[in-house]
C-alpha cells in the first residue's frame, strides 16, 4: 500500500499535508509527499514512477476543481486511470459533489476527523 | 485532579501564590510600562493614549473590487488597510500565466502592474492612512508600487506609513511563498528595508512573523522563539551590511497570534518582549530605547476557528480580542466566522471588527496598562514562558542558527512533528474543542450551508487578463525593457536593487517580468521536504 501526498497549484500552506501523511505513515502505509507547488503534471509523472496506489491531493486556495481535473486527465492519458485521487482542504461543500462527478474517489472538506481519512486510504488502498 | 498544561508544555497548578515569584527581581524584570525591557507593554499609558489599530486582512479579486472593500470598513471605523493579495501575486506570477490558472484573485487581489496599484488605492490617501502589505517573495516590487503610487498621490515620503511583511524566513518555513534560494531572498529582504530605511522614514519595512509558523503547528514558546530568531538574523544582516542598529531597529516590527488559552498568550508577549529589548540592547548594542520596542499585530489565529457551528468562532474572536488586548497589542486583526469555509463575505468582517470595537470601548480591557502585572500566575509564567523560549533558542542554535535550520528544512520538520502532536490531541480530546471533541450535539456536525460565503466571481481571471494585455500594449515597451534590462544587471552585483525596481514598476514592468528580470539572476529555490 503506497500514497502519494501532494500540493497541487501554487498554495503553500502544507500544515494538513504533512499531518495525514504523519497518520498513514503511522498506519503502516507507505507515503511519500513531494513538497510544495507541484503542478499536476509533475504529480501525475510522480505518481507513476512511485506506482502509487492513490494519490492525495490538498488544495487550500479554492483552485481545486482545475487542479483535480488535470491530475485526473492526466493519470487517465498516461493509463493510470485505476489510481485513485482524493482531494482535501478548504472545499466548500458545493464544490464536494462537482469533485466527484469529476472522478475523485472522496473528498475530505474542513473539518474532516483525522481517522476518518486514515481509515479511507486503508479501505481504499487494500 | 485533571492535568492541565499549556501549548508550551508548561504544567499550571491549580493555584499560584508569592512564592511562585521568590527570588525575582520586580523593577528589572517587570519594569513600568514604556521603559526597559518593556515587560509591561511598550508605552508609558498604553490604551489611554491611543487605542490599538484596527485591521482586517482584506483582498479579494480585481483591484477595484478590493478597493470598495477597503472603504466599506472604512466607513464603518476601521482605521488601517491590511492587503491580501493572491497566490500569482505573490509568487510574482502575471494573471496569465499558466501556472496561474485557477488562481488569479482567489486569496486575494490580482496585481499585475502599478495600473492595478493606482486602482486599489484610488480616494485612499497614502499620506493619512496605514497599510500593511502581506508580501514576501515579492516584498520588494510590490512596496515599490505602493511607493510610486504614494508619490503619484503628491504623498510627501516622510508621511507614508507601510508595512510590507517582507519576511522572507518565515515563508520557507510556513506559508510557502518563496521564490528565489534563501541567500538572495535574504539580499532584497535587506535592499528593502535599507531603501525604506532611508527614503520612507515611517515605513515600517519587515514584520517579522511568529503568527505563521504558529499557524502551520508550533507551540506557543517556539512561536516566539523562532520569530525573536529571525528577527535577530534580519538585524545582524543590516548591521553587516554597514547600518547602524539605531538607523532601521526602530521600525522592525513584528505579528504574532494569540489564539490560545488568554494567560499563557499574555505570559508569552511578556516575556517575548522583555527577551527582544535585551537582545537587541546587550547582543547589537542599541542605545535608542524605540530600537528595543517589540511592536506587535497580535490576533489572528484562523486555526483556532472550527467548520462545524461556525458562528461559535465570534466568541472564540472575542476572546482572542481579549487576549490581544491583555497582551499589549499596537494592531489587532481578527480572523472571521467564515475563516474554515472561505475568505471572508462583509458580513463576517464587519462582525470582526465590531468585536475588537465592543473590547475597545466596551469591556474596559484598554483602561489601564498591562492589568494582568503582579498575578502570582500571570508573572510566574511569564517567567517559564521566557525559560521555555530560551530552550528552543537554543534548539535553533543546535540546529546551525535559523538561516540554516531553514535551508536544511530541520525547522520544518520540528513544525510538522507539532502540528501531529497537536492533531493527535485533539482526536484523543487531550485538547478539546467545543462542537468538535466535547459537547458535540446528537447529529453529527457537518459543514453548515446555511452560512452566508463569499461567492467567487469565475470572471476575476479574464478581466484581470484584458486589462494586463491593454498595459503591455500601451505603455512604453522600450522603457520598461530597458528597465528589466539593468535590473537583470544590477541583480549580478552587489547595489541595493530597489531603484532599478522602481524605475521597471514606474515604466509599468509586469509584476511576473520583474520577478524573471531578477530569477535569470538568482535562480528558484528548491524545497527541502522535511515531514
Amino acid at each position: 500500500m503506497k500514497v502519494l501526498i501532494a500540493k497541487p497549484g501554487l498554495d503553500g500552506h502544507d500544515r494538513g499535508a504533512k499531518v495525514v501523511a504523519h497518520a498513514l505513515r503511522d498506519a503502516g502505509v507507505e507515503v511519500v509527499y513531494s513538497g510544495l507547488k507541484r503542478t499536476p503534471e509533475e504529480i501525475v509523472q510522480e505518481a507513476i514512477q512511485e506506482d502509487v496506489d492513490a494519490v492525495g491531493l490538498s488544495v487550500l486556495s479554492g483552485a481545486h476543481l482545475p487542479l483535480a481535473r488535470r491530475v485526473l486527465d492526466g493519470l487517465r492519458a498516461q493509463g493510470a486511470g485505476d489510481i485513485r485521487v482524493i482531494v482535501g482542504g478548504i472545499i466548500p461543500p458545493k464544490d464536494v459533489d462537482a469533485l466527484v462527478a469529476l472522478g475523485v474517489a472522496r473528498v475530505f472538506p474542513m473539518g474532516t476527523a483525522l481517522p476518518d481519512i486514515v481509515k479511507f486510504f486503508q479501505e481504499a488502498t487494500s | 485532579m485533571r492535568d492541565v498544561r499549556l501549548h508550551a508544555g508548561i504544567p499550571v497548578k491549580p493555584v499560584y501564590g508569592p512564592e511562585d515569584l521568590a527570588g525575582r527581581d520586580a523593577a528589572r524584570d517587570i519594569g513600568q510600562p514604556g521603559e526597559y525591557p518593556f515587560t509591561r507593554g511598550i508605552h508609558r499609558n498604553m490604551y489611554r493614549d491611543r487605542l490599538w489599530t484596527m485591521r482586517q486582512y482584506i483582498g479579494f479579486g480585481t483591484p477595484a473590487e478590493t478597493n470598495a472593500r477597503f472603504k466599506y470598513l472604512m466607513a464603518h471605523g476601521q482605521d488601517a488597510l491590511n492587503v491580501a493579495f493572491d497566490l500569482p501575486t505573490q509568487l510574482g506570477l502575471d494573471s496569465d500565466d499558466p501556472r496561474a490558472d485557477g488562481e488569479v484573485g482567489r486569496v486575494g487581489m490580482a496585481i499585475d502592474t502599478l495600473a492595478d496599484m493606482e486602482e486599489a488605492f484610488a480616494g485612499i490617501p497614502l499620506d493619512r492612512v496605514s497599510v500593511s502589505l502581506t508580501i514576501n517573495g515579492m516584498a520588494a516590487p510590490i512596496t515599490a508600487m505602493y511607493y510610486a503610487v504614494a508619490e503619484k498621490q503628491g504623498a510627501a515620503p516622510e508621511r507614508v506609513v507601510t508595512t510590507p511583511q517582507n519576511d522572507i524566513l518565515k515563508e520557507f518555513v510556513a506559508r510557502g511563498t518563496w521564490i528565489y534560494p534563501v541567500d538572495p531572498s535574504l539580499r532584497l529582504v535587506g535592499d528593502l528595508i535599507e531603501f525604506s530605511a532611508r527614503q520612507y522614514p515611517r515605513s515600517n519595512p519587515v514584520s517579522v512573523c511568529g503568527y505563521h509558523i504558529r499557524e502551520a503547528g508550533c507551540t506557543t514558546a517556539q512561536e516566539m522563539a523562532y520569530g525573536l530568531a529571525i528577527a535577530a538574523a534580519y538585524i545582524d544582516m543590516m548591521v553587516r551590511r554597514g547600518m547602524a542598529v539605531d538607523d532601521f531597529a526602530p521600525r522592525v516590527s513584528f505579528n504574532f497570534t494569540c489564539w490560545g488559552k488568554i494567560f499563557e498568550e499574555a505570559a508569552k508577549f511578556r516575556a517575548g518582549r522583555r527577551l527582544y529589548a535585551r537582545m537587541v540592547r546587550e547582543r547589537f548594542g542599541a542605545t535608542n530605547p524605540k530600537s528595543c520596542m517589540f511592536r506587535s499585530l497580535i490576533g489572528g489565529g484562523g486555526s483556532a476557528f472550527t467548520v462545524q457551528e461556525p458562528e461559535n468562532n465570534i466568541v472564540r474572536g472575542a476572546y482572542i480580542a481579549l487576549a490581544a488586548a491583555l497582551s499589549g497589542a499596537q494592531t489587532m486583526a481578527l480572523p472571521t466566522y467564515d475563516e474554515a469555509y472561505t475568505i471572508p463575505s462583509a458580513k463576517a468582517q464587519l462582525i470582526a471588527l465590531r468585536t475588537m470595537q465592543i473590547c475597545a470601548e466596551e469591556s474596559g480591557a484598554a483602561d489601564t496598562a498591562d492589568p494582568l502585572a503582579g498575578s502570582y500566575f500571570v508573572e510566574a509564567l511569564t517567567n517559564e514562558m521566557e525559560a521555555k523560549i530560551l530552550e528552543e533558542l537554543a534548539a535553533v542554535e543546535r540546529m546551525g542558527g535559523i538561516v540554516e535550520a531553514v535551508k536544511s528544512g530541520a525547522l520544518q520538520a520540528e513544525v510538522a512533528r507539532q502540528a501531529y502532536l497537536f492533531e493527535q490531541k485533539l482526536v484523543s480530546g487531550e485538547i478539546p474543542k467545543v462542537a468538535v471533541n466535547c459537547h458535540v450535539g446528537e447529529r453529527a456536525a457537518e459543514a453548515d450551508r446555511e452560512v452566508e460565503l463569499y461567492a467567487f466571481d469565475p470572471s476575476v481571471a479574464a478581466r484581470q487578463v484584458a486589462k494586463l494585455a491593454k498595459i503591455r500594449g500601451e505603455r512604453d515597451d522600450r522603457a520598461a525593457r530597458a528597465a528589466l534590462s539593468r535590473l537583470t544587471d544590477e541583480a549580478r552585483g552587489t547595489a541595493n536593487l530597489m531603484p532599478a525596481i522602481m524605475e521597471a514598476v514606474k515604466a509599468y514592468a509586469t509584476l511576473g517580468e520583474i520577478c524573471q528580470a531578477m530569477k535569470t539572476v538568482f535562480g528558484e529555490h528548491k524545497e527541502p521536504v522535511k515531514w
